[in-house]
């Protein structure tokens, strides 16, 4: 097939719609990273087996459906039997004759394989009634879970390309920049620039040549929405690149991907190549002189290479170091041409304010932060996974209607968003709306969208800690306030973690924190005390308790804390085999104990204990 | 370590000769090898015209490689944010005992690797462990050697 205008593309369109209305039901089976994990493939591969060996009438392999991620990562591996919704978690390879039998030879459930409600106990059947679905809204995620990602029918089925179509036939680039500035569509990687207005500037500037960059490096620790998007749906990507390079007059672009993410470079690789041969990229897009071609850049591991100076840097072979901000990057950017460059989502936003209108958009979410932002929700609480809600949620909203609250209904201490350059919102602000500019003010930052959640056994001053070394580790070491700086802060924390903090430190540290933000080059430097700050600010009687008392509350810092054993122990031995150094002694069926001078407080037995027998003190 | 270097010419000619192609090959020879060999990055500097130091330069500014071999089974633990928070460190320790290597150094008999990673992208299932390919969620102090021992 080659499309070589947008009749022929709504046309194949419809033939597509066509042949897939062939199989009145379709299965289908999440094989997002999560669910993969849990052993999606297996389950992919009994249903290829048990559909070859029975012919059942109406229904074939080709019904079979392999998405990218849902986000109920949780309740993995995932199947969904459409049209219905019918929706079965963890389902097991030997669950899948059963479910042809019962739930496509049939309208049966399977009552076992359904969703409980962990509120009231009740089964729920359908996909859009579980709480954790039913209160998000999916626009950036719109096809996750619902097409196949390896095949670019699907995405033509659901009016891919529909968008570029459209620009390249009705709109000229300075409408399509216009459109895209009215809908309010803010940046997604962190910063929360106005894409219209980048794209502006960029397209402003005269160059024989511009360039399109997509930020695929996820560096946040603890985020995944960009990766399950280049994963599940890599055409959203590639049509929002080739809006965006129609827009600025870019005829090559460039995706750079994080080298933790291999499946996400074989897709997005799979989807340039069948997206060139059906000639929606390549030269001559839909019969106009537009061109466009997309390679893809591996990253090599270095956080730092998010920032936009670095990773241009790093997509012409360098090492990944910022340069000064007096020169932008949408003026002098890759190959010192003018370049814009996007997160991953902030693509994906693109094709359907093109179809749906900047109005539409706008009136989504808050007037300053318009539209929907995804999240990965993760941490300790109950269900954690990728999701998408409408700006200006509050965090209550997320965290109890979306996560279902806290595991084993512990106490919330904290989230955290915005990543390493992010902060700690404590429980006090759980209304607070969450938008770009609301948690800007509280002192975190909407960051890419990592929301991690912690409860009253997550320690505020091992986070700071956490944070900084990872900070310490990443900083390219070109300026001395973030490279000594963070490291200093760094060696303040963990004196403080090991009990040996003064009354003189958190002071000095915030002095400290005050001169990395101000000698800093680049965004990693500037915002790298935020952890450290805001815990300071929100959970002070941590640290304080850590140099006072030399107390760990949450019961975590290893030179703060010790483990006994009380006389709920069965004596069951489990403890005794998991602990690496003997340090616990005791027969069978007899209290234990554990000899203080060998124990290392690693918590291992603590983590098998099945009968609270063990405590920290 | 004696090694093949019969694929690095073809290696090499996967890309164009300029000096940006060097992050690719270096990625590509990683890919091959599991590390940088001293000869590969001789050979490299010598193919693109470039300074070794050069070389050197990108090898040790990102995480992604490695100037020394390793075993082959790596082990790599995330302990990224949302690990961290679900104990990623206990599960650091117990694979650290049942090995007697510590995070970023090899057995030797060259069989098992550590490293750690900050976030593979699978932290709804946190803490989370891959062995090559393969990842591991929801890992429990109890479930570690059958982790280490899988295929
Ligand atoms: C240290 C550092 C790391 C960053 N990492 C990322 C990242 O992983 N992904 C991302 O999209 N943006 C990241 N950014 C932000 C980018 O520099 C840039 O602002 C963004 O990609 C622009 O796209 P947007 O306007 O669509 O958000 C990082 C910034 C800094 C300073
Ligand atoms: S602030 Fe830190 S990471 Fe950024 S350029 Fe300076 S040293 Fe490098
Ligand atoms: S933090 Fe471990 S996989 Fe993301």
């Amino acid at each position: 097939m080659h499309v070589k205008n947008t009749t022929q593309l709504k046309q194949a369109q419809k033939k597509i719609v066509a042949e897939q209305k062939k199989f009145p039901k379709k299965v289908i089976v999440c094989c997002g990273t999560g669910c993969l994990a849990n052993g999606a493939a297996k389950i992919v591969d009994a249903f290829k087996k048990v559909l070859d060996e029975r012919k059942i009438k109406d229904f074939a392999v080709e019904a079979l459906c392999e998405t990218g991620c849902h986000g109920f990562c949780e309740q993995g591996p995932l199947v969904v039997i459409e049209p219905r919704g019918t929706f079965y978690t963890k389902v097991k390879p030997k669950d899948v004759q059963q479910i042809i039998e019962r739930s496509i030879e049939n309208d049966e459930t399977i009552e076992k394989l359904l969703y409980t409600d962990p509120q009231n106990g009740e089964k729920i059947e359908r996909y859009n009634d579980v709480s954790f679905f039913s209160h998000q809204r999916r626009i950036a995620l719109r096809n996750l879970g619902k097409i196949a990602a390896h095949d670019i029918n699907d995405y033509i089925a659901v009016d891919g390309y529909q968008a570029l179509a459209k620009v390249l036939k009705k709109m000229t680039p300075d409408e399509v920049i216009e459109s895209v500035t009215k809908s309010g569509l803010r940046g997604r990687g962190g910063g929360g620039f106005s894409a219209g207005r980048k794209w502006r500037t960029c397209r402003d500037v005269e160059s024989d040549t511009h360039y399109i960059l997509c930020n695929g490096d996820e560096g946040d620790p603890g985020a995944f929405m960009d990766r399950s998007i280049m994963e599940g749906d890599p055409h959203a990507v590639l049509e929002g690149m080739a809006i965006g390079a129609y827009a600025v007059g870019a005829s090559e672009g460039f995706i750079y991907v994080r080298e933790e993410y291999p499946l996400a470079v074989v897709n997005i690789q799979k989807a340039i190549e069948s997206a060139v041969e059906i000639g929606l990229l390549g030269d001559n897009i839909l019969g106009t002189d537009f061109s466009f071609n997309i390679k893809i850049s591996r990253g090599a591991g270095a956080f730092v290479c998010g920032e936009s100076s670095a990773l241009m840097r790093s997509v012409g072979g360098e090492i990944g170091e910022p340069r000064a901000k007096y020169i932008r990057s949408v003026v002098k950017g890759l190959h010192d041409k003018p370049s814009v460059l996007n997160n991953v989502e902030t693509f994906v936003n693109i094709p359907i304010i093109i179809n749906k209108g900047a109005d539409w958009f706008a009136a989504i979410g808050t007037p300053k932060s318009t539209g929907t932002k995804a999240f990965s929700l993760v941490g300790k609480v109950r269900n954690t996974g990728l999701i998408e809600v409408p700006m200006g949620i509050t965090l209550r909203e997320i965290i109890y209607d979306i996560g279902g609250g806290i595991i084993d209904n512990r106490p919330f201490k904290a989230v955290q968003t915005g990543g390493p350059s992010g902060g700690c919102i404590p429980e006090s602000m759980l209304d607070l709306p969450v938008d770009f500019d609301s948690l800007t003010e509280v002192g975190s930052m909407m960051g890419s969208g990592g929301m991690i959640v912690m409860d009253d056994r997550t320690c505020m001053v091992d986070l700071a800690r956490y944070f900084l070394a990872f900070l310490v580790d990443e900083s390219c070491g070109k300026c001395v306030p973030c490279r000594e700086g963070l490291y200093q802060l760094h060696a303040i924390v963990s004196r403080i973690c090991d009990g040996k903090g003064v009354e003189e430190d958190i002071e000095k540290m915030e002095k400290l924190s005050e001169m990395v933000v101000l000698g800093s080059l680049c965004g990693l430097g500037i915002s790298g005390p935020n952890p450290l700050m805001s815990t300071l600010k929100y959970f002070r009687n941590e640290y304080e308790a850590h140099i006072r008392d030399k107390r760990c509350p949450a019961g975590v810092c290893r030179e703060l804390i010790t483990y006994e054993i009380n006389d709920k122990c069965t004596g069951c031995m489990a403890c005794i085999a998991v602990c690496a150094t003997n340090a616990i002694t005791g027969k069978k069926k007899e209290v234990h104990v554990i000899n203080q001078e060998q124990c290392t407080k690693c918590g291992a037995c603590y983590a098998v204990c099945m009968h609270d027998a063990i405590e920290v003190f | 370590m004696n090694h093949d270097f019969s694929k690095l010419p073809e290696i090499i000619d996967r890309y164009p000769r300029s000096p940006e192609s060097l992050l690719g090959i270096l990625q590509d020879i990683q890919k091959e090898y599991n590390y940088l060999p001293c000869e590969a990055l001789k050979k490299t500097a010598a193919a693109l015209d470039i300074p070794l130091s050069k070389v050197f330069q990108i090898s040790t500014f990102y995480n992604a490689f490695s100037l020394n071999p390793k075993g082959k089974k790596v082990i790599r633990i995330c302990v990224g944010t949302a690990c961290h928070i679900r104990g990623s460190k206990l599960i650091q320790d117990q694979i650290e005992s049942q090995l007697g290597i510590k995070a970023g150094e090899t057995t030797e008999d060259m069989e098992y690797s550590i490293e750690v990673v900050a976030c593979v992208g699978a932290c709804a299932m946190a803490p989370v462990v891959a062995v090559n390919d393969k990842y591991y969620g929801s890992v429990k102090v109890t479930n570690v050697k059958k982790i280490l021992r899988s295929k």
